[in-house]
């Protein structure tokens, strides 16, 4: 079997097509910040602990320093560049910067790509470590600042911008309540 | 890390024989352990074949009253399943007691029962690891091993196993699918990990190259009522010190059935056998949780630093039965 170390992969970000040749070693963290200059998300702790690098792929909000980015090709990918309307900012990103949910702002994109990512499992219905009784009869888990920290758990600020960050994360729910806009679609497979 | 190539596979059968008998070919799903285990060297594959695509996402009802779970659904997907939240609640908390919300987006239940030890002597490459490296030696016996086995570890290594899922799956009786080369297989989860013995490297039961299909659930009523607790060193997002899958079903005071399992005291998830032989029969009480909770951890070979772990097996089993106990009061 011919053994190949590159390829040249298409992938969708943030709804534009983008064609390059990776390694195969290449995470599609740098394949973002070196190659594409989308240099919003950011390099923390290179080992899927920090968040700082989360990005949505297909709506899902994930780690791109875990995954190589031969392996997100099909896939479409949302970046922190990606997710205001024009020049209207994201109700997350709004709520982040009326309640002054950051200090230094470097843990920010990924702060607020994961809490795009995470109202949307609530709003699908999924449970959390937090919500006590887990079965569909027990009813949908409000929204409360202790789910809304133990749903946040992997994104760490190292400036400790936790207590502002769950008020904007809660701002922005009451938002999208009220508007029911601004989160992508529910998830399909929880929402039975 | 090592150059490799990559094949995405499109079926079950074209990824086996994409693997083939490649001793340095590896599956690649959600990549949250295997990516990291290849920067820091711990892996070094010549080439992955991509899973992710293939068609074993779904999670169905079996004829039995059981549930089919795919090996590609996430962890997500699991644990949020209504059916899993409803027959089997112990698992949507042990899965959601694990890892943060992008790696569970990530992450898939073959992987998730594949993934390596924690132990930080076996994911730095400049230290002995009998795991790692057969023969090479085992620092963490006179080391940092505070959060290690407790049960069933040997001489050579005493590393413990990390899911929070297996443990749940250990305790509803789940069997592993998996497919070779040669046609498909089933391992119960309690056999699917090997014990440590002097072969720690010798980590699963599975044949080579196979490559897990999906986990299938039987039927098991007294998990309706079911609870996966687990203790770590902060409230979230954190490996286990210790943790307990257990279901209780009381009737007329005394314990009908019975099912319980720890988490993060071995290399395996442990099925804790000996105390459910305490439990079933006897009166529903505290005594009784007691009693089965010193049967079970009366094996326990505690290191130097580490025997905590035996009085905190011991008070979590008693605090969750007896929870569950309540609850089955009301």
């Amino acid at each position: 079997m011919g053994l190949a170390t590159s390829s040249v992969i298409t992938l969708h970000i943030n709804g534009e097509k983008h064609t390059l040749p990776v390694d195969h070693r290449t995470t599609l963290l740098d394949a973002l910040r070196e190659r594409l200059d989308l240099t919003g998300t950011k390099k923390g702790c290179d080992q899927g602990q920090c968040g700082a690098c989360t990005v949505l792929v297909d709506g899902h909000r994930t780690v791109a320093c875990l995954q190589l980015a031969v392996a997100a090709e099909g896939r479409e990918i949302t970046t922190i560049e990606g997710v205001a309307d024009g020049d209207r900012l994201h109700p997350v990103q709004q709520a982040f910067i009326d309640l002054d949910g950051y200090q230094c702002g470097y843990c920010t994109p990924g702060q607020i790509c994961s809490a795009i990512g995470m109202l949307a499992e609530h709003a699908a219905g999924w449970p959390s470590a937090a919500s006590g009784d887990v079965r569909p009869a027990a009813g949908p888990t409000p929204l409360t600042p202790e789910e809304i920290r133990e749903r946040m758990s992997g994104n760490l600020c190292r400036c400790s911008a936790y207590t502002s960050i769950v008020e904007a994360v809660a701002r922005a729910a009451e938002a999208d309540a009220s508007s029911a806009a601004g989160v992508p679609e529910p998830l399909g497979e929880a929402a039975a | 890390m090592r150059e490799f190539d990559y094949r995405r596979a499109s079926d079950v059968s074209g990824a086996v024989a994409l693997l083939g008998d490649d001793p340095d070919a590896r599956y690649l799903a959600g990549g949250t352990n295997l990516v990291d285990l290849m920067k820091s060297g711990v892996e070094r594959p010549g080439r992955l074949v991509d899973v992710r695509e293939l068609p074993l996402d779904r999670i169905e009802s079996a004829p039995d009253g059981g549930l089919r779970i795919g090996a590609t659904v996430t962890n997500s997907d699991l644990a949020a399943h209504p059916d899993v939240r409803s027959r089997y609640p112990m698992l949507t908390q042990a899965v959601l007691a694990g890892a943060s919300g992008q790696l569970r987006n990530m992450a898939t239940v073959g992987g998730n029962l594949l993934q390596r030890t924690r132990c930080a002597y076996f994911t730095d490459t400049t230290k002995p690891c009998n795991r790692r490296a057969p023969g090479s030696g085992c620092p963490a016996r006179s080391g940092e091993h505070h959060n290690h086995a407790i049960l069933g570890a040997s001489e050579t290594c005493v590393a413990v196993h990390p899911s929070d899922m297996a443990v749940a799956l250990a305790a509803l009786d789940a069997v592993v699918h998996y497919e070779t080369a040669d046609g498909q297989g089933e391992l119960p989860l309690d056999q699917l990990y090997l014990p440590v013995a002097d072969t720690p490297h010798r980590e699963t039961a599975l044949p080579t190259g196979a490559l897990i299909t999906g986990v299938f659930l039987p039927p098991v009523p007294v998990a309706a009522r079911s609870r996966y607790r687990k203790v770590r060193e902060r409230a979230s997002y954190a490996f286990a010190i210790g943790s307990v899958a257990a279901a209780l079903d009381i009737r007329d005071g005394a314990v009908h059935d019975a099912r319980l399992a720890f988490g993060a005291v071995a290399s395996r998830p442990w099925r804790a056998r000996t105390a459910e032989r305490t439990l079933i029969g006897a009166p529903a009480t505290a005594e009784t949780y007691a009693a089965a909770a010193a049967a079970e951890l009366a094996a326990a070979r505690p290191l130097p630093h580490n025997g905590y772990k035996v009085t905190l097996m011991h008070n979590l089993t008693v605090a969750v039965l007896s929870e569950l106990a309540e609850e089955a009061a009301l």
